[in-house]
This record gives structure tokens, C-alpha cells and sequence, in this order.
């Protein structure tokens, strides 16, 4: 028995040196990190211990910039994307023949690489001497004026930013909808179908409350990924994400580590404890607001 | 509601691709269940009773053949439009809504002149809950309540919209078997009292036989014989049908006819007198109750087993023209044969045996058998 | 009785004519998302296929290409060391999903089926561990694998992605829904733990277990922050950071074709993958995968 007790943690020895290195020790340093002020690289000592960082951090233009790109990120992708992808699944689960084509058309960006379809992205709207591009071409096309999405007026990356994270987002929860809805017992609709119900209360009273923890899962988890967002803008518009004034938060606390501004781990640490705070407020707040609506 | 009908035929595209062709569920129904009637549908699982149910609600469309509700043609109908009330074998209760809300869903759909204000909802859906004395209960989830009162609120939800017919899928196989007594029980005096004419599918012939005014025995998507459930048993029309009904399950023997004398295969002793029937081999069918012990039978069997049941006694035993696994005989107890006896004597009650064709297995009548046509 | 059939006629009619036009309408719908999800894919096979200088001159851009050409993927291959970052991904990918399964297998069986003090506990401080986003830590294991003097490493580069707390948890579950009598049955005869672990445990719990390689390869494959923070050197670039290289320096800005020669060619392995496993990645993915 007492040689069990030592074999128990011997199989478990690996992970807990590896989640020791390089998540616990981490976690508890980057907090230390965050609090040191003026800490040196090189010479790796700091001069006291304050809130320097964070009020540093709050007060730089470029962080501000991220947290306002990163909100709209988010306040515009996450309902979009979850409603949408329930129109696709609503209507996938709707039919029998081509289903599957459609369900493996849809998947296809969950297994690409985004930093290399962002690019195809890129080319398609950006506007260059040499070409509108397809999307300004297509816009004219309808008698609309041509825009640079890449390198032209905020809203206009903007609008590309959150087409392009939908896109992305899209397969994941397209799959999650629609095995939620293939599992929502036949009988509760053939039910419905004998009492006379409309499609459209048959959708409010029956389907939406079926499915709404998984509807709940993909908000808490949406919110979360697009908090995160970040190589999808590099995909677009290059690692210098802070002329392009589309830098995100995950993309600044990079940026502070090292890319161009480098090798200030204390605010990107600073940068990155305020990103979690964040995070764990919505959802916690995301977690109660489901708590009180989903029924089972 | 009279409900009719016709040729009724559903073929589904066949899913295994290497068969192809089709699968036939539902083939060539033609039959018509009086207003205010209880019908079952009995049939093994798969025999394509739940389909037929589900081409009278209206969720399925038959490929050929037509239905009728009293004297219009209901066959392309929408469900909705149909006026059913249908019962599920899982109850298919919305777990989000409460007992009233569930009742009460049916008849929120109402649109245009049937729309009710708020009160008579109510009101007739607490009428409903009444009626399936589950009235206290109105504001539990479904999921806090026992099975029997889940099938409660179902019955109450087909029953509120006051259906002209009502459809039952296997009520009862969720239960257990005390529950499934009383609620079959309960089902019967629903029916009775409120009129409506109700079609209630299962596997159970028990369940068939005990709560049905006519049963429809079916078997690979086809009727096998419509008949009042005392008749279905004593007159079976053809093999299956004797061998799905009773309990325990009639002995089947091989068995020759010959000159007007029923033997069973491999004997010289004619069992039976069998008058007009032609020369042939057959099936010959006995009803466990129609073995009669008497120590100068005809028939003489070894002796397996005696199990005692209390005021009847069932003896297995062993007859080389058997075609049944485990042929036995339902005695009264008194005339059990005694310990150490290694061979038992029967005599027949020929109204208890039933002889079938070897091919078709239809039924073959015979002398003065009191169905006699 | 007769104005009764004609207007249960209309009802049929009008019933049938609204099916017909749902149907439609859904097809149209869904053919429209299909087309928005395969675009960008089309595009990038075509003007890869399109020499440098059709490209070019075609200020407006063809739907179709009538000179297809292979040029564009000898550039790729030839302008920026493609095949070495290839190599590099490959590596990083078989690598870090190899030595993760052991790590894992091992921790979720001892999880499963070992009796430890402190299992309990030290379980729930994994879960716990499972909320942390890896951008909060991510910022010491930078200074550490670079304090180690690990930078432009393979190692450095799998270190930090060999444990997966959710995996363990996922496979976790699985295992214990192995019966426990399998277990008893195999040490009186005489297997040892880790006997059992390998001849019983794993083979019964394959799908899972693949599901978990699925998974991890395809985040491997597309992993891009990491790298690019402990690379500088060429030499160890994943195809990630090949890409970005591509587009900020290679090939020059305006070798667009060339570009797309070099996107088609690191998509093709993972959309390759995925065609053949298609089910088992779906089912995977939906079981328990989230992007990134």
C-alpha cells in the first residue's frame, strides 16, 4: 500500500513539474512583476515595489487604444457571431440532403491556419496602386465608393477586424449549435407540430430554452476568445499593430514584452493582470446572468 | 370521430445501401375504428404500429392510400389542422415549463377566431389537470414528478384542445409494472368518459387485450387480424397471431392430417378428430389450458418440470413433434402429476387447438369449432 | 361536407407551398455561407496559379485563370527557406504532442485509478489551473526560457506546451469510466500498473486519446504567439511565423501570387487532415475543443 502512495505521485510527477515551471510559477511571478517598479531586464533588480505599472500602463494612449479596440472587438463579434452561427445551424438542422457538405464547408476555417487566410483576407480588401481589390471592385460594382480596409479609416479596419473574427469564430460554434439542436428530442417538436405551434414560438418556447446552456457556454467562451484577440489582427495588419492603431490588449502586452516598444516585463505584466481582471469580472458576471435564465 | 382508412401504404428509402429498394412500414392498411372506440395496435417492435400512428397524426405522409376523419379526407393535412391529440412514449413534457405551462402550451397556439383569453386557458387546462387528477401539482416541473404523473400531464396536454382523436405511443412502457396497471386502468376511464376515440399502440398484449374495445394485430407492416380482444385470442387467423397472444405462449407441434384424424409428427395415435380437413402436413397449435392431464390421453409427453403457481400448476415437458422450446401445460393443481412420475397423459380440448397451414400459416378450420364460418 | 374538403384543400395547398418556399429560401441561405466560407479559399488557389505578371496587370482581378501556372510554388519554396520552416513544424508538432501524451496519460490514470493522499486536492488545484489564460503567464516563461538560455530552441519552443490541464481532465473522465473490476481482473493476473495502463487503459480509450492528438496538432500547427516571441532566428521559424516573414519582408510586398503559393502550401496539410478525419475532428472539437 505505502509503495502505491509513492507510485501515485510518481505518475503524476511530469505534469506537476511542468504546470509547476511554467503555469504556477509563472502566475504568482507575473503578479510580483506587475508591482515591482522600474524593474531592469539586464540587470534583473527593480527599485521598490508600488502601482507604478498600472498607473503607467492606464495613462499610455497606445493601451487605451487597445482597450477601446478590444471592447468593440468584443460588444460587436460576440453577439453576432453566436446569433448568426444559430441562423446556420437552425437552417442546417432543418434539412437532410447536402447537410454534410455544408457542415464540412463550414468547418474548413477551424482547421486553417488564421494567420495564412488572413492574409488571402488582407489581399482581398486592401486597396493598392496596382488594384482595388476584389471587395473595393465589387462595392464599385454597386455604385459604392472604394475604401482601403486595410490601411484606411478605422471604421473601415474595423469592420474588417470583426468580419474576419467572425469568420473565424464561426465554425466552432456552428458545430456546438447544431449537435445541440440534432439533440433536442424529436418528440418536443412533433409535440409542438400536433398542438399547431408557429415556428416562431416553436423557436422562443421550445428550441431557444433547449439549447440556451449551450448558448450560454458560447457567449462565456466567446467573450473569453475575443478578449484574447489578437493574431487574427497581425494577420491583417502586420505585427506593427500600434500604427495601425488596431492593437488589442493581448497584442499591447506582447508589444511591452518585446516586439517594437520591448522589454518592459513589469507593464506588460501590469498590462496583463488588468486584461484578467477584466476577463474574470465578465465572466463571473456572464456566469450569473446564466445561472438565473438557463432552466436545467 | 370514425377514422378510415384506405390502402394505407409508407415506404422509407432503405438506409443499409447495399439492400437498396424499400423498407415497407407500413403496407396496404385498410381499415375503419368505430366513433367513441378504444383500438390497440399490438405487433412486435419494429412491425411499423408507431408509424401508423404517426401517418394518423399527420408527422408522417404515407406514400399511398388515404385517411379519413369522419367524412373528409385528412391524408395531406397538416397535423395542426387535424384536430389530434397524441400521447408520447417518452412524454416529450418541456422540462422548462411547469405542469400548468405545459397544458396550457396547446392552446396558446390557437390563432385568429379560436383564440382564447387568458382565463379560459386556464381554466380549461386546470379542467384537464381535473380530469387526470394531477390538479394539486400545476406549478411542479416535470422533472420533480414520478413517471406516472408525467404521464399524467401528458394525457392532460393531448386531451385539453379537446381532440376529436386520440393517439397513445407505447403510454405505458416507461412505467413500472404497478404503475402500469393502474395507469392503463385510469387511460380506460379517460377514454370512457370524455368519448374520444382513441388508438393506442403497443407491444404488450396484456395491455391490448385489457383495455381495448378491438385490436389490431400487426406484423411487419401488415394486419394480421382486427377483432375484439377475447376473439383475437380464442380465433386466432393465422399462426403469429396465436403465437403473439397468451401467456405462456401456445405450444406449437409438427403435425399431420390424415383421413380426417389429426397425429403429431413421428406418431401412430391420431390425437384428435379433425373432420374435413384434407390430407396434409400442419401446424398444430394448443393453448397451454387446452392440455388436459387424463391417464388415458392420446397424447403422452415426458415429464420435465412441474412448477407450481398456487391455484394453477404449469408443467414443462418434452414431446419429440415439438416445435415450441419449452411446451408446457397451465393445470389446476389438484390434478398435477405426482413426484417421480417421469411421463405425463393429456387429452385435448379441441376448441383450445388451432391447426395452421404448413406454408401460409393461415388458419385451418375445422369440424365443429364454434367459429366455424 | 363539401365545403368542408375544399377548404381543408386550401389548407393543404397553402401548407405545402409554404414548405417549398422555406426550403428555398434555407438553401439559399446556407449556399450563401458556404460561398463566404470557400471564397477566400478559391481566391488563394487561383492567384497562386497566376503568373506574377498576369497578376500585376490585372487591375481588375479574374475569377479564373486560363495560363495556370506552378511557377508561383517553386518561388515559394525557393525566395524564403519554406521547406525548413515546414521541417520546424513538423518537429515542434510530432515533439510537443508526443511528449504531451505521456505526460497526460500518465497523470490522468494516476488521477483515475491510484489511492494517494492528497489526490483530491492536488486534482482540484489542477482544475483551478484550468481558468488561467496562458497570456498571464506567458510573460515569465518568456523571461524564463530566455533567462535559460533557450531561446531559438526547439526546446524552448516546447517546453511550455507540453501539459494540457484539460486534456488531463478529459482523459481523466474517460478512464475512470473504465470498470474497475477490468483493473482488479488484470492484477490477479499478474499485470503491473503500468502494464495495465498501456495493454487496457489506452486501447480501450483510443477515441479519446486521438481526439486529444487531433486537437493538440492542430493547435500546434497554427501556434503563433509563443514562437514568434522565443524565435528571431530564421532557422527555427514555425510556418506561422514563416507567413508573417512572408509578408512583411519575402518575396517583396508585391509578389502577391508567390505569397498565396506559400499560404496554399501550409493550409493543405492541416484541410488534408482534416478531410480524411473529418467525423472524428468534428466529434472531437465538439466534445471539447476550443480555438486557440
Amino acid at each position: 500500500m505505502k509503495n502505491n502512495k509513492l507510485k501515485g505521485w510518481l505518475y503524476l510527477l511530469p505534469a506537476i513539474l511542468f504546470l509547476g515551471f511554467f503555469m504556477v510559477y509563472p502566475l504568482i511571478d507575473v503578479f510580483i512583476y506587475s508591482a515591482e517598479e522600474g524593474y531592469n531586464f539586464v540587470t534583473q533588480t527593480s527599485k521598490g515595489v508600488g502601482l507604478y505599472n498600472f498607473s503607467y500602463v492606464l495613462r499610455d494612449p497606445y493601451f487605451m487604444q487597445a482597450v477601446k479596440n478590444t471592447f468593440i472587438i468584443v460588444i460587436i463579434t460576440v453577439p453576432l457571431s453566436t446569433g448568426f452561427a444559430l441562423l446556420i445551424a437552425l437552417a442546417l438542422n432543418s434539412i437532410t440532403k447536402l447537410k454534410e457538405l455544408f457542415q464540412t464547408i463550414y468547418f474548413l476555417p477551424y482547421v486553417t491556419n488564421t494567420l495564412a487566410v488572413g492574409l488571402v483576407f488582407m489581399i482581398l480588401f486592401r486597396k493598392t496602386a496596382y488594384t482595388d481589390g476584389m471587395v473595393n471592385l465589387l462595392i464599385q460594382f454597386f455604385g459604392g465608393e472604394g475604401v482601403d480596409f486595410i490601411d484606411g479609416p478605422y471604421w473601415a479596419k474595423m469592420f474588417v477586424m470583426c468580419f474576419y473574427t467572425i469568420w473565424v469564430v464561426l465554425p466552432f460554434k456552428v458545430l456546438i449549435l447544431t449537435s445541440a439542436l440534432a439533440s433536442v428530442n424529436q418528440d418536443y417538436y412533433n409535440a409542438a407540430k400536433i398542438d399547431g405551434t408557429s415556428k416562431g414560438r416553436i423557436f422562443r418556447r421550445i428550441t431557444l430554452p433547449m439549447i440556451s446552456p449551450m448558448i450560454f457556454y458560447l457567449v462565456i467562451t466567446g467573450f473569453i476568445g475575443a478578449f484574447k484577440a489578437y493574431s487574427d489582427q497581425v494577420a491583417l495588419f502586420g505585427t506593427d499593430l500600434n500604427a495601425a492603431g488596431m492593437n488589442t490588449m493581448v497584442g499591447y502586452v506582447y508589444d511591452m514584452l518585446y516586439g517594437n516598444a520591448g522589454g518592459y516585463p513589469s507593464y506588460a505584466s501590469a498590462a496583463a493582470v488588468i486584461l484578467f481582471a477584466i476577463v474574470l469580472t465578465i465572466t463571473c458576471v456572464n456566469l450569473m446572468v446564466s445561472k438565473k435564465n438557463v432552466h436545467y | 370521430m370514425r377514422v378510415n382508412l384506405q390502402h394505407l401504404t409508407k415506404k422509407f428509402p432503405n438506409l443499409n445501401k447495399k439492400v437498396g429498394g424499400d423498407v415497407i412500414a407500413v403496407n396496404d392498411f385498410n381499415f375503419e375504428i368505430p366513433d367513441g372506440k378504444l383500438i390497440g395496435l399490438l405487433g412486435p417492435s419494429g412491425c411499423g404500429k408507431s408509424t401508423a400512428l404517426n401517418l394518423i397524426s399527420g408527422l408522417l405522409e404515407p406514400t399511398e392510400g388515404h385517411i379519413f376523419f369522419g367524412d373528409d379526407e385528412v391524408t395531406h393535412l397538416p397535423p395542426e389542422n387535424r384536430g389530434v391529440g397524441l400521447v408520447f412514449q417518452n412524454y416529450a413534457l418541456y422540462p422548462h415549463m411547469t405542469v400548468l405551462q405545459n397544458i396550457m402550451f396547446p392552446l396558446q397556439n390557437l390563432k385568429g377566431e379560436a383564440k382564447l383569453p387568458r382565463e379560459e386557458i386556464i381554466r380549461r387546462a386546470t379542467e384537464a389537470a381535473k380530469l387526470v387528477q394531477i390538479d394539486g401539482l400545476l406549478e411542479r416541473k416535470p422533472s420533480e414528478m414520478s413517471g406516472g404523473q408525467q404521464q399524467r400531464v401528458a394525457i392532460a396536454r393531448a386531451l385539453v384542445k379537446m381532440p376529436s382523436v386520440l393517439l397513445l405511443d407505447e403510454p405505458l412502457s416507461n412505467l413500472d409494472a404497478r404503475l402500469r396497471l393502474q395507469t392503463r386502468e385510469e387511460i380506460r376511464r379517460i377514454q370512457k368518459e370524455t368519448g374520444i376515440t382513441t388508438i393506442f399502440v403497443t407491444h404488450d398484449q396484456e395491455e391490448a387485450m385489457s383495455i381495448s374495445d378491438l385490436i389490431v394485430v400487426m406484423k411487419d407492416g401488415m394486419i394480421q387480424q382486427i377483432d375484439a380482444p377475447q376473439e383475437v385470442y380464442d380465433d386466432p387467423a393465422n399462426l403469429f397471431v396465436a403465437k403473439f397472444l397468451g401467456t405462456p405462449a401456445i405450444n406449437v407441434f409438427h403435425g399431420e392430417a390424415k383421413g380426417g384424424e389429426l397425429y403429431l409428427a413421428g406418431e401412430n395415435t391420431p390425437v384428435l378428430s379433425v373432420p374435413g380437413v384434407a390430407d396434409q402436413t400442419l401446424w398444430v397449435g394448443i393453448r397451454p389450458e387446452g392440455l388436459i392431464p387424463d391417464p388415458a390421453g392420446p397424447l403422452c409427453c415426458s415429464l420435465r418440470n412441474v412448477e407450481v403457481m398456487g391455484r394453477d400448476t404449469s408443467v414443462v415437458f418434452d414431446h419429440p413433434a415439438a416445435d415450441s422450446e419449452n411446451p408446457r401445460a397451465i393445470v389446476a393443481s389438484a390434478r398435477r402429476p405426482k413426484a417421480g412420475e417421469t411421463q405425463v397423459r393429456f387429452s385435448l380440448d379441441r376448441e383450445k387447438v388451432h391447426l395452421f397451414q404448413k406454408d401460409t400459416e393461415e388458419r385451418i378450420r375445422y369440424g365443429e369449432q364454434r367459429h366455424e364460418e | 361536407m363539401s365545403e368542408l374538403s375544399s377548404s381543408y384543400a386550401i389548407i393543404e395547398k397553402r401548407a405545402r407551398r409554404r414548405k417549398i418556399a422555406g426550403r428555398t429560401f434555407t438553401y439559399l441561405f446556407l449556399a450563401f455561407w458556404a460561398i463566404m466560407v470557400l471564397f477566400p479559399f478559391y481566391w488563394m488557389i487561383l492567384t497562386s496559379l497566376k503568373s506574377t505578371s498576369a497578376y500585376n496587370s490585372e487591375f481588375v482581378p479574374k475569377f479564373f485563370t486560363l495560363a495556370p501556372t506552378l511557377e508561383n510554388y517553386g518561388e515559394a519554396f525557393s525566395a524564403v527557406p519554406l521547406a525548413r520552416y515546414f521541417l520546424n513544424t513538423l518537429i515542434f508538432t510530432l515533439a510537443t504532442t508526443a511528449l504531451m501524451l505521456v505526460v497526460i496519460v500518465l497523470a490522468a490514470y494516476a488521477f483515475a485509478r491510484l489511492d494517494f493522499k492528497g489526490k483530491n486536492l492536488v486534482f482540484t488545484l489542477f482544475l483551478a489551473l484550468m481558468m488561467i489564460p496562458g497570456e498571464l503567464v506567458i510573460i515569465t516563461n518568456y523571461v524564463t526560457i530566455t533567462n535559460w538560455g533557450l531561446r531559438n530552441t526547439f526546446t524552448g519552443l516546447i517546453l511550455p506546451s507540453i501539459t494540457s490541464v484539460f486534456y488531463i481532465y478529459l482523459l481523466k473522465e474517460n478512464f475512470a469510466q473504465v470498470p474497475e473490476d477490468l483493473y482488479k481482473a488484470a492484477r490477479v493476473d499478474g499485470c503491473t500498473d503500468l502494464g495495465f495502463l498501456l495493454k487496457v487503459m489506452v486501447p480501450i480509450c483510443r477515441p479519446t486519446i486521438v481526439t486529444v492528438i487531433i486537437l493538440k496538432v492542430i493547435e500546434c500547427w497554427n501556434s503563433y504567439v509563443w514562437p514568434r516571441l522565443i524565435t528571431t532566428d530564421q532557422n527555427y521559424f514555425l510556418v506561422s511565423g514563416g507567413i508573417q516573414q512572408i509578408r512583411e519582408s519575402g518575396f517583396g510586398r508585391d509578389n502577391v501570387p508567390a505569397m498565396m503559393a506559400a499560404v496554399v502550401v501550409i493550409s493543405l496539410p492541416l484541410i488534408a487532415l482534416f478531410l480524411v478525419f473529418r467525423k472524428k475532428i468534428m466529434a472531437g472539437v465538439s466534445r471539447g475543443g476550443t480555438k486557440g
